[in-house]
């Protein structure tokens, strides 16, 4: 082995070597202020791009980027050009640690911004609190996001899931009130908080069943709810799932009312997925927060299709990229409160300022003592192949709080599409 | 009872497939003595090439044509190009060759056809019928199970009673004896790799319609639950492929309806722990168990 | 074995720990933290690759002994949080104690076990984590996992010590030990015995060895090195969570000692640099690609994703011995002086 150590030394070296001339080459900017220079802010992102993951999910960050290019070609927030790095997870919290790491001690992020999924973006909370970078509007539905006492740096975007967990149930509870009510979700918190959500609602449901993603059959779990005479069934399932949870129904010869998470409710995503058995789509009750992609008529989408054409390749437009450029729109508005003197301590007092009006239909809850994002959702129905919100828009919060009517009329997107210095 | 009924066909269903990808692993195993990791991965490779084929033309059978020649092709080509060329003194090399090109095939299916679920066609209706309120069969498991029959059918015909079938038996067990006896080894193992992954097409387009659809990972589970299927059977063993292939789907649908889906691996990994330390060589393994 | 093979290798190690102490005070934070990272794999690879390079037994189950050794210390250490630095140690301990545990019992039923057989068995274990987190939802806490309680750097090294430095010291300190043992024992009549079962079990039981007790020690002596491991992971991600350990880690850390160079300790090296290194450059390299936004949305994560496929295969075609034969090969081109 003698020799053989002193080959390892040797390749101890070396890699001394090569890390260091690779060296950290980029400084902080002008201001003192990390990922800030006159002319630029560098904000960064952890999102799976590639492996069984990123279905649908790899979509939002490159609208998210394709957003801030249209602001950049329009002369940037306070004359600065904002880069959206895109790190790679593939859905791995150990991976999600090396890239975040890399964002905000090699690369000297600003802020990070709409890192995706539970798992991945809780192993970072505090790694980004110790660093103090801001930590803006996670993509998941979890509570942890809202701990402004434990996470100062740190805000939700997504209505958490118990929140749709009670305003899913408050429409099966109107519309479907002498049928029984059944569940299928996920094995993580995930279906814990929807589920808890539904039952605050509804009390007890009459079955329910959980699936994981490791194990692509849900015939077993559909088989017991049809057994068990269920006529609504409550899925807090991921799109893939969605799909096929419908599709072993249809097989088994059932057809209950499906009432389905935001999450995992995305038309476009399910329909590609059921390819020819899309038809069975109809009548599948979910909610949103954001304008649909498929209705031509809202302003944010025209200006939406107007950046996606410019700017991100002409992706389909689907609600990923509604859901990625609304993001984007979130952070510029942000920015623009932040002032034009920009510190990580200004951005995050801006945030808890609140007040922000834009595509959502339900209110952003920010404030000092919330982080948590969007606080309602309204109901939507597939018909004839498209998804359209019916009813009122409700608000409500995640403890005992009663759901709540939401009337406020909805925002226009400024004439240039770029939100106003406040 | 009825749930016992029910779960007995899903589960017989499920391990059709399954059984089928098996074979497709039992078949290069007995060829050239490799795991072949990439299986899963160029079976999805095929299976796109099929669906583009087929929703240029709207026939899902010019599509299946296309898929299953794709494998023979693509079978032919890894043999080719890139297997021949690794070295065999450790059986190792060969595996890790494997995983690089599972990395670049899926790489290559995100780029060209982005990393979403894409519909998989099934030919048959996968409606079941139903026998007193309790859905047993599809016609598209009915289609799994004839075409799992065939597939072991021919290949024991090409085996044991065609020419071509015993040349690659023996190429592939005594490679230098059947050189000195004119066996064109070479030729056989590619011959082998292309039917192995035509075979793996096949059971591609089986199982992706009963699964989330077509995604370059989307063959990641079923080739973990094959391969238990492959080990349970013993890699030798076409016919313990297909009884391996069965036992596991029937263990994974009786457990996820009895147990809950998320003591699955559990059950499957104490499966091979009894079968292995009754049968280190798996259940149809004749002889030389511990060999290889 | 004499102690003059444990003075030399001693000789060694020093120089080593001086080396890494030097590079965690040349690189920056992000350099630091993936030499930590370099170290923890360390670990878990030289522990391989006197499995499956000396003693021939294959497993694709590292990953879930990493898992059960990051378990172990996050249960252990939040157990025992606020009681001071020392709280570490223990709970490192009993991360290698469980996992050497859990080695044992997979090694019995392993030394039966063949080729692919042993493979589908491991690659069982391998996937069985989420499955484990999930039903024991109450202990593991399901996929969102735990999370770490850790103490910031001892005092003493003062009040600015970074943190990464901290972490890079930690899981040096545990490659290197890890190294040293192994390399001594490998020395020795474990590493004959290791070697003679692997190439030839008929001949290997005439000389008088125990194949079986052989097997099993291997098994162990591997499983103590991933529990060492798993536990670094865990304090460098100050974290654990079945999604950490899918199984891709697994197949990861086997490619990583057979590219690197199976059953050398310098492979196992090379093997751990490049688990940290390679999808770092990848990403890099083709993050320089500038290509319009249509083109750009399609290889965004797919193309490091297949340069790094690419070169696992050129490497294996090239240099079927590993990137620790490399040197070998030159030095046998180079005319003997």
């Amino acid at each position: 082995m003698t020799p053989s150590m002193r080959r390892g030394l040797a390749v101890l070296a070396a890699l001394a070597l090569t890390a260091g001339c690779s060296g950290d080459g980029q400084g902080s900017g002008g201001g003192g202020t990390p990922g800030v220079t006159d002319t630029e802010i560098l904000v960064g992102t952890h999102m799976p791009l590639t492996g069984p993951a990123a279905a649908g999910y790899s979509k939002i960050a490159p609208a998210t980027r394709a957003y801030f290019d249209y602001v950049n070609a329009n002369g940037g927030v306070h004359g600065r050009k904002i880069t959206y790095k895109i790190m790679d997870d593939t859905y791995n919290p150990a991976t999600t640690q090396q890239v975040v790491r890399e964002l905000v001690l090699q690369d000297k992020v600003f802020a990070i911004l709409n890192g995706l999924g539970t798992p991945t973006h809780s192993g970072v909370l505090d790694f980004l609190k110790t660093n103090r970078v801001p930590d803006l509007f996670v993509a998941s539905g979890s509570r942890s996001w809202d701990q402004p006492d434990k996470y100062p740096g740190t805000f939700g975007f997504n209505p958490d899931y118990t929140v749709e967990g009670k305003i899913l149930a408050t429409h099966v509870k109107a519309a479907h009130a002498d049928h029984k009510a059944c569940f299928l979700g996920q094995d993580d918190d995930f279906g814990r908080d929807s589920l808890a959500g539904i039952e605050q609602i509804l009390g007890p449901v009459a079955a329910k069943q959980s699936y994981v993603t490791s194990n692509p059959n849900v015939g077993p779990q559909m088989g017991a709810l049809k057994q068990s005479g269920c006529q609504v069934v409550m899925l807090a399932t991921v799109p893939g799932f969605t799909a096929l949870a419908i599709g072993t129904a249809a097989k088994i010869g059932w057809r209950p009312q499906f009432v389905v998470s935001n999450v995992g409710a995305d038309p476009a995503t399910l329909t590609r997925s059921l390819g020819a058995s899309a038809p069975l789509l109809e009548g599948l009750v979910a909610t949103n927060y954001l304008p649909l992609a498929t209705d031509d008529a809202n302003p944010w989408i025209q200006l939406y299709r107007k950046v996606n054409s410019a700017h991100n390749g002409n992706a389909q437009l689907d609600n990923n990229v509604v859901y990625g450029m609304s993001v984007g729109y979130l952070f510029v508005q942000s920015l623009q409160a932040a002032g034009p003197d920009l510190t990580r301590e200004k951005l995050i007092a801006a945030v808890e300022k609140g007040g922000f009006t834009g595509p959502g239909l339900a209110p952003l809850r920010f404030s000092p003592d919330d982080h948590s994002g969007y606080g309602g959702e309204r109901l939507t129905r597939i018909t004839g192949g498209k998804a359209v919100y019916f009813g009122t828009a409700y608000q409500t919060d995640e403890g005992d709080g009663p759901v709540q009517a939401y009337q406020a009329a909805p925002v226009a997107p400024p004439p240039n599409g770029i939100p106003a210095a406040s | 009872m009825e749930r016992f009924l029910f779960l007995t066909f899903d589960g017989l269903s499920r391990g059709a497939v399954y059984a089928a990808f098996a074979l497709a692993l039992v078949l290069i195993w007995r060829a050239a003595r490799i795991v072949n990791f990439a299986q899963g991965a160029m079976a999805v490779a095929t299976a796109y090439a099929g669906y583009s084929v087929a929703s240029a033309t709207g026939s899902y059978w010019l599509g299946f044509a296309v898929a299953i020649v794709a494998g023979l092709l693509l079978g032919a080509a890894v043999e080719r190009v890139v297997m021949r060329f690794v070295d065999h003194s450790s059986p190792l090399n060969g595996v890790v060759v494997a995983l690089g090109l599972v990395l670049v095939i899926q790489a290559v299916l995100g780029m060209l056809y982005g990393n979403e679920y894409r519909p998989a066609a099934a030919p048959f209706s996968r409606s079941a019928f139903q026998v007193g309120g309790v859905a047993l069969l599809s016609r598209f498991d009915l289609f799994v199970f004839a075409a799992v029959s065939a597939v072991v059918g021919l290949l024991g015909l090409l085996f044991t009673r065609t020419a071509v079938g015993l040349r690659m038996r023996a190429a592939a067990f005594a490679p230098d004896v059947s050189r000195l006896l004119g066996v064109p080894v070479a030729g056989m193992l590619t011959l082998g790799w292309a039917l192995a992954a035509a075979v793996g097409s096949l059971a591609g387009l089986l199982v992706l319609p009963t699964e989330l659809g077509l995604h370059p990972n989307a063959m990641d589970l079923v080739f973990v639950s094959s391969f238990t299927a492959a080990v349970v059977g013993g890699l030798d063993s076409a016919v313990g492929a297909v009884v391996g292939g069965l036992v596991v789907g029937l263990l994974l649908s009786f457990v996820s309806g009895y147990l809950g889906a998320t003591v699955a691996p559990m059950a499957v990994l104490a499966l091979l722990l009894v079968v292995l330390l009754g049968r280190p060589g798996g259940l149809f393994t004749r002889g030389r168990a511990r060999a290889a | 074995m004499t102690g003059r093979t444990w003075l030399r290798h001693l000789a060694f190690l020093l120089p080593a720990a001086v080396a890494v102490l030097a590079l965690t005070y040349l690189l920056p934070p992000f350099r630091t933290y993936q030499l930590a990272t370099v170290g923890a794999y360390l670990c878990v690879t030289a522990g391989l690759t006197v499995l499956t390079g000396l003693n021939g037994q294959l497993s694709l189950g590292h990953g879930a002994l990493m898992a059960t050794g990051a378990y172990t210390l996050a249960l252990t250490q939040n157990a025992l949080a606020g009681r001071g630095q020392w709280t570490l140690l223990v709970s490192t301990a009993a991360a290698v104690v469980v996992t050497t545990a859990v080695g044992a019992v997979i090694g019995c039923a392993a030394a039966r076990l063949r080729g692919p057989y042993l493979a589908g068995l491991t690659l069982a274990v391998a996937v069985v984590v989420p499955s484990v987190t999930s039903t024991f939802e109450s202990v593991f806490n399901s996929d969102q996992g735990l999370s770490v309680a850790l103490d910031p750097p001892p005092l003493a090294l003062g009040a600015t010590f970074p943190y990464e430095r901290w972490q890079a010291w930690l899981s040096w300190a545990g490659a290197l030990l890890t190294l040293f043992l192994l390399a001594n024992l490998v020395r020795g009549r474990f590493g004959r015995n290791l070697r003679a079962v692997r190439d030839d079990e008929a001949a290997a039981r005439l000389a008088g060895i125990s194949v079986a007790r052989t097997q099993v020690s291997a098994f162990v002596v591997s499983a103590a090195c991933a529990g060492l491991g798993g536990a670094l992971f865990a304090v460098l991600a100050q974290s654990v969570s079945p999604g950490a350990f899918p199984l891709t880690l697994s197949l990861f850390l086997l490619m990583a000692v057979v590219i690197g160079g199976l059953g050398s300790l310098t492979g196992a090296v090379c093997g751990a640099v490049l688990l940290v290194a390679l999808p770092a450059a990848t990403h890099s390299l083709t993050d320089a690609v500038h290509v319009s936004p249509a083109v750009a949305q399609r290889l965004e994560g797919n193309l490091p994703l297949a340069v790094f496929g690419v070169v696992l295969i050129v490497v294996m075609l090239a240099l079927p011995g590993g990137l620790a034969s490399l040197g070998r090969t030159l030095r046998r081109e180079r005319p003997d002086p």
